[in-house]
């Protein structure tokens, strides 16, 4: 991240434009929306997060993680943990004031940090391992972070942890999904963007090549981890309680599925396959109410299965939607290295 | 001391049912390198169909060695039907695809399988009947031994036994072992390959069909969910002992289901099933082989 | 953004499309763990509830008007039911929920039936904090301190055992709770808990633990979790010589039990709700009509799910208005309600209080044995 471009101000200056008109729609209108569809809105923006960051491991660089939701499952207890705790110790504090916002802002960073060096932890000697290792090892991860859960008692242990306050929004959601695809996609811009799809690309050949895989490997995995958190803790402050039994593999399928869906290595493939997979499970709802069967798993295992048949590669495969639209200057950016 | 020995048997007959599963896992990775997420689920589904078809033949009318002979029958002919089935519908067409699109495909079959499971024989648990009854449990003064669970540690070991002779002894076995060194290779000798892996898998398919009817005897409870956690833990067993290798899964079954018995029992059992996992996760990376299992060396 | 603004836009439409306004019929929401590892209970509730309104409205409805009852599954996931809750009040605009099943899921239901100002009524959510969590949350089970209370007091006083076991369900906030409780009182009078085992739900295995717990010889033993697992722990209980008698909690009911503990649950003890040996007129009848309609004898959570229901079509009645504080004021006001699952009275924390009976397995069904006074 020490690259200049980074940070650039010619570079940030269009994000910041994005993050004020979400600002200003969620001062605007967020009261006056239907609040279901607004809900969906906001487990869209979350699963946005949670794809768009499982997709920097499972596309870009090319691994198969199956323990996403434990990472997330992290990041959700520990900034709740500290919320709850700070509002106790303070209960002056009011959650809308500026310190309110701050120390949540805190206690998601420290979510984020601390799923981060869990991934780092898991990451350090898993990542070794290829393929369905790594998946079937990733996936371990995952169900034993969700069993030291229900072990902690001061968190809830199987009973969870109601009663967190309600801190997060639609404005905070929000600015986290445009700052986790500003940071993916930032970051797939620079060398070391490159240097994890090199490792996809070629493993032999990156090393070869100077790249240290394995370095590269859990670099994306902590980040990736990272994000997972703050997605937890985001999650957390909106459902206003946690359950470890939400965060077990089935969690993680989900999230896979999205990356698949929109496609592995595809920024904006991931968005819009988490926008359409929280929105569609929401509209088959409306069939169940019909057929009273919920055939809403057996869809989207089928779909998985449909999609790796006919079109292995996702919606958008490793392109992002703007190469379909001919106006844009396609020299902007090559997804494909 | 009587805890402990008790605890020894306990272990081994847990081990075993892991080891029925394991071993079609372990047939199935051993050809083709693949993690069929979804044996479980066909092992699920072994019980199901062991326990309509008891119901069907009112097996549980006159108990007896023979009814679950039949109902073991109907479960591996059944189960090897699904196997072939989901050989040729999801992981034939991706023969050629990378590795991570089969294994999501697998996963997706899993999910397949559990949910329309559930809508296809409900949710709820259902008994599955008793159509074998050993007359009384033997017991050694306090000691006790279900004589079904012997029957089933028997089974593992002599279906181990087959299997290691088909592998070893019989030209199926000799094209498999073919196959499973190169697909290519084994193809330009004459070996018809996609016939040998859907055979491989269809026995695979039907030894799961038979832990299924066999695991229901022992533990009378049927449900659609039934096959995620015995799954994934025959999966470690199988990686335990070294995965490909038939023996390697018995041994490695036999390892976790005595080590589960001994965290449980002496230390926590909260923590039983974060245990497979911590296995697993040492031993892929200290021995990444397993027990038994024999270097690859990766090819550029 | 143009293709993820029409995926919006679609979402939206297809979402709002059907609307369910009837002037004559009074909209009742429900979530349920219809599917999932938990659908088994979800589904059990759902005929519950769906027989109780099927017998309302043969009646000629509330006050003349018909109920209908809109059902969405939750799949046993806490943020699923959250967002259902939220549809059926935002979006349907139902009168009232019912649900859900499990307390981790009403927990998460719970602080938006109180925002919106929503009755929310659970059959089976035992965890006292849920109740806690606004005062338009409503139950009609008695929760984890008052059933861990009775069985602790059953065993010492009854049993005379002074030395127990447990065996807890550790994924299950049910089992975790009603351990803790029963753990609590227990020691306080003078027993002692002699080692306290868990197992996950959907376990077949249980060997370990019994062989650890035969090891200490405990007098009985307490297994709070839910009769898809104590038929098997039963049996294997009983392989192993363990001839203390078996304890559970309201989760044992169910006809499943017997069938799959066979001789090995007999003579074994839970509390429940109610007895089907009661002769009560409302008993008899919805054994009877449950029968009928669903082909199969209804466990506890049927009953639960069925007086909840009634419960709230009572208090409709007498409601001044439908809106959310009369409903909720109406509510408050149950008492002495001659539910299938006893007398319910609602009390000021919003619980339903409650006897609870004690139920022995014997080789032909569930036979009463006691009644415990709150």
């Amino acid at each position: 991240m020490n690259d200049v471009t980074v940070f650039g101000i010619k570079a940030c200056w269009k994000w910041v434009v994005v993050i004020a008109i979400f600002w200003t729609f969620h001062l605007l209108v967020s009261d006056r929306l239907n609040p279901y569809i607004f809900d969906i809105i906001i487990y869209a923006g979350i699963n946005i997060i949670l794809a768009v960051s499982l997709n920097l491991v499972n596309g870009f660089t090319g691994q198969f993680s199956m323990g996403h939701a434990g990472f997330m499952s992290i990041g959700g207890y520990l900034s709740a943990y500290l919320t709850m705790l700070v509002f106790n110790l303070f209960p002056g504090i009011d959650t809308q004031s500026i310190y309110g916002t701050l120390f949540f802002l805190s206690a998601l960073f420290c979510g984020g940090l601390g799923a981060a060096v869990s991934g780092y932890l898991v990451g350090l000697p898993s990542l070794r391992l290829k393929g369905d290792y790594l998946a079937i090892i990733t996936l371990g991860f995952g169900e034993i972070i969700r069993v030291i859960i229900l072990n902690i008692e001061t968190i809830g242990g199987a009973r969870g942890l109601p009663g967190i306050p309600a801190l997060s929004h639609f404005g905070w959601v929000y600015t986290f999904v445009v700052l986790s695809i500003f940071t993916v996609w930032r970051l797939m811009q620079s060398p070391h963007g490159r240097a994890f799809l090199s490792v996809r690309e070629d493993e032999v050949a990156a090393e070869a090549m100077g790249v240290n895989t394995t370095k590269t490997k859990v670099r994306a995995f902590a980040l990736g981890a990272f994000f997972a958190g703050i997605a937890g803790g985001l999650f957390a402050h909106y459902l206003l309680y946690l359950n470890p039994q939400g965060f077990d593999f089935n969690k993680s399928f989900e999230i896979i599925i999205m990356v698949v869906l929109g496609g592995m290595g595809s920024i904006s493939g991931s968005v819009i396959a988490a926008v359409f997979l929280t929105a569609i499970r929401e509209a088959l709802r409306e069939l169940q109410q019909f057929t009273q069967i919920d055939f809403r798993m057996v869809i989207y295992s089928l779909m998985l299965i449909i999609l790796m048949l006919t079109r292995p590669n996702g919606l958008f495969g490793t392109k992002e939607i703007f190469h379909f639209i001919p106006l844009r200057r396609r020299s902007l950016h090559d997804v494909k290295a | 001391m009587l805890e402990f020995t008790q605890h020894i048997i306990n272990g081994l007959s847990l081990g075993s049912i892991y080891a029925l599963i394991a071993l079609g896992y372990t047939m199935v990775f051993g050809i083709l390198q693949l993690i069929n997420f979804a044996h479980g689920d066909v092992f699920m589904l072994g019980a199901f169909i062991g326990m309509y078809s008891s119901r069907y033949f009112a097996l549980d009318r006159n108990p007896s060695l023979g009814s679950l002979f039949i109902a073991l029958g109907c479960a591996m002919i059944g189960c090897a039907a699904i196997g072939f089935c989901i050989e040729k519908l999801a992981y034939r067409p991706l023969r050629k695809s990378p590795r991570i699109n089969i294994l999501i495909t697998a996963v997706g079959v899993s999910l397949f399988l559990e949910f329309s499971g559930q809508l296809l024989f409900g949710a709820d648990p259902k008994f599955f009947p008793e159509i074998y009854k050993p007359s009384v449990n033997w017991s050694i003064g306090e000691l006790v031994i279900n004589p079904l669970q012997m029957i089933v540690l028997a089974t593992a070991l002599i279906l181990m036994m087959v299997l290691q002779f088909i592998i070893f002894k019989t030209r199926l076995g000799r094209a498999m072992r073919a196959v499973s060194f190169s697909h290519e290779y084994a193809s330009l000798m004459g070996i018809a390959t996609d016939k040998i892996i859907s055979s491989t898998f269809m026995l695979g398919s039907a030894l799961a069909g038979a832990a299924g009817v066999l695991v229901g005897l022992v533990y009378p409870k049927v449900e659609p969910l039934m096959g995620v956690m015995p799954g994934l833990k025959a999966f470690v067993s199988a990686v335990l002992g070294g995965i490909g290798n038939v023996t390697g899964a018995a041994v490695g079954a036999i390892t976790l289901g005595l080590a589960e018995e001994f965290l449980v029992g002496y230390w926590a059992s909260t923590y039983r099933d974060a245990l497979a996992f911590g296995i697993l996760i040492l031993i892929l990376i200290f021995k990444p082989t397993g027990i038994f299992g024999v270097e690859r060396i990766e090819k550029v | 953004m143009k293709i993820l603004n029409l995926f919006l836009a679609t979402a939206i439409l297809s979402l709002s499309v059907i609307s369910y306004s009837d002037s004559n019929e009074i909209l009742v929401g429900e979530v349920g763990s219809l599917t999932g590892n938990e659908a088994t209970f979800g589904t059990s509730t759902h005929n519950g509830i769906d027989l109780a309104f099927r017998e309302v409205n043969k009646k000629g409805g509330v006050n003349g008007r018909m109920l209908k009852l809109l059902t969405l599954d939750d799949q046993g996931k806490p943020e699923e039911a959250a967002l259902a809750v939220k549809k059926l009040i935002t979006q349907t605009k139902v009168t009232a929920v019912l649900g859900e099943v499990a307390s981790s899921r009403s927990l998460a239901m719970a602080p938006i039936a109180q925002r919106y100002k929503v009755t929310m009524l659970s059959p089976s959510s035992t965890n006292p904090k849920v109740t806690q969590l606004g005062d338009y949350i409503f139950r009609v089970c008695f929760i984890d301190p008052f059933q861990g209370h009775v069985m602790a007091k059953f065993a010492l006083d009854t049993l005379k055992a002074k030395k127990v076991a447990i065996l807890r369900d550790v994924k299950n906030d049910y089992s975790v709770g009603l351990a803790n409780f029963f753990t609590d009182t227990f020691k306080k009078n003078g027993g002692t808990v002699l080692v306290d085992q868990s197992y996950s739900a959907g376990d077949i295995d249980f060997k370990s633990q019994l062989t650890a717990i035969r090891a200490k010889n405990p007098e009985a033993i307490f297994i709070p979790g839910y009769y898809t697992e104590v038929g098997l722990i039963a049996r294997q209980a009983r392989e192993l010589g363990i001839k203390v008698p078996l304890l559970g909690g309201d989760g044992w009911d169910s006809p499943k039990l017997k069938e799959i503990g066979g001789s090995a649950i007999e003579n074994s003890y839970f509390s429940n709700h109610y007895s089907e040996e009661d002769k009560s007129p409302q008993v008899v009848e919805f054994i009877k009509n449950y029968k009928e309609v669903y082909g199969s004898v209804p466990d506890g959570l049927a009953a639960m799910g069925y007086d909840a229901a009634k419960v709230l079509t009572l208090a409709m009645t007498r409601a001044k208005s439908l809106n959310g504080p009369d409903l909720r004021d109406s509510l408050a006001m149950t008492k002495d309600f001659a539910g299938v699952t006893g007398k319910i009275t609602l009390d000021k924390s919003r619980n339903a209080v409650k006897s609870a009976v004690i139920l022995k397995i014997t080789n032909d069904g569930f036979k009463y044995q006691t009644t415990i006074h709150p």
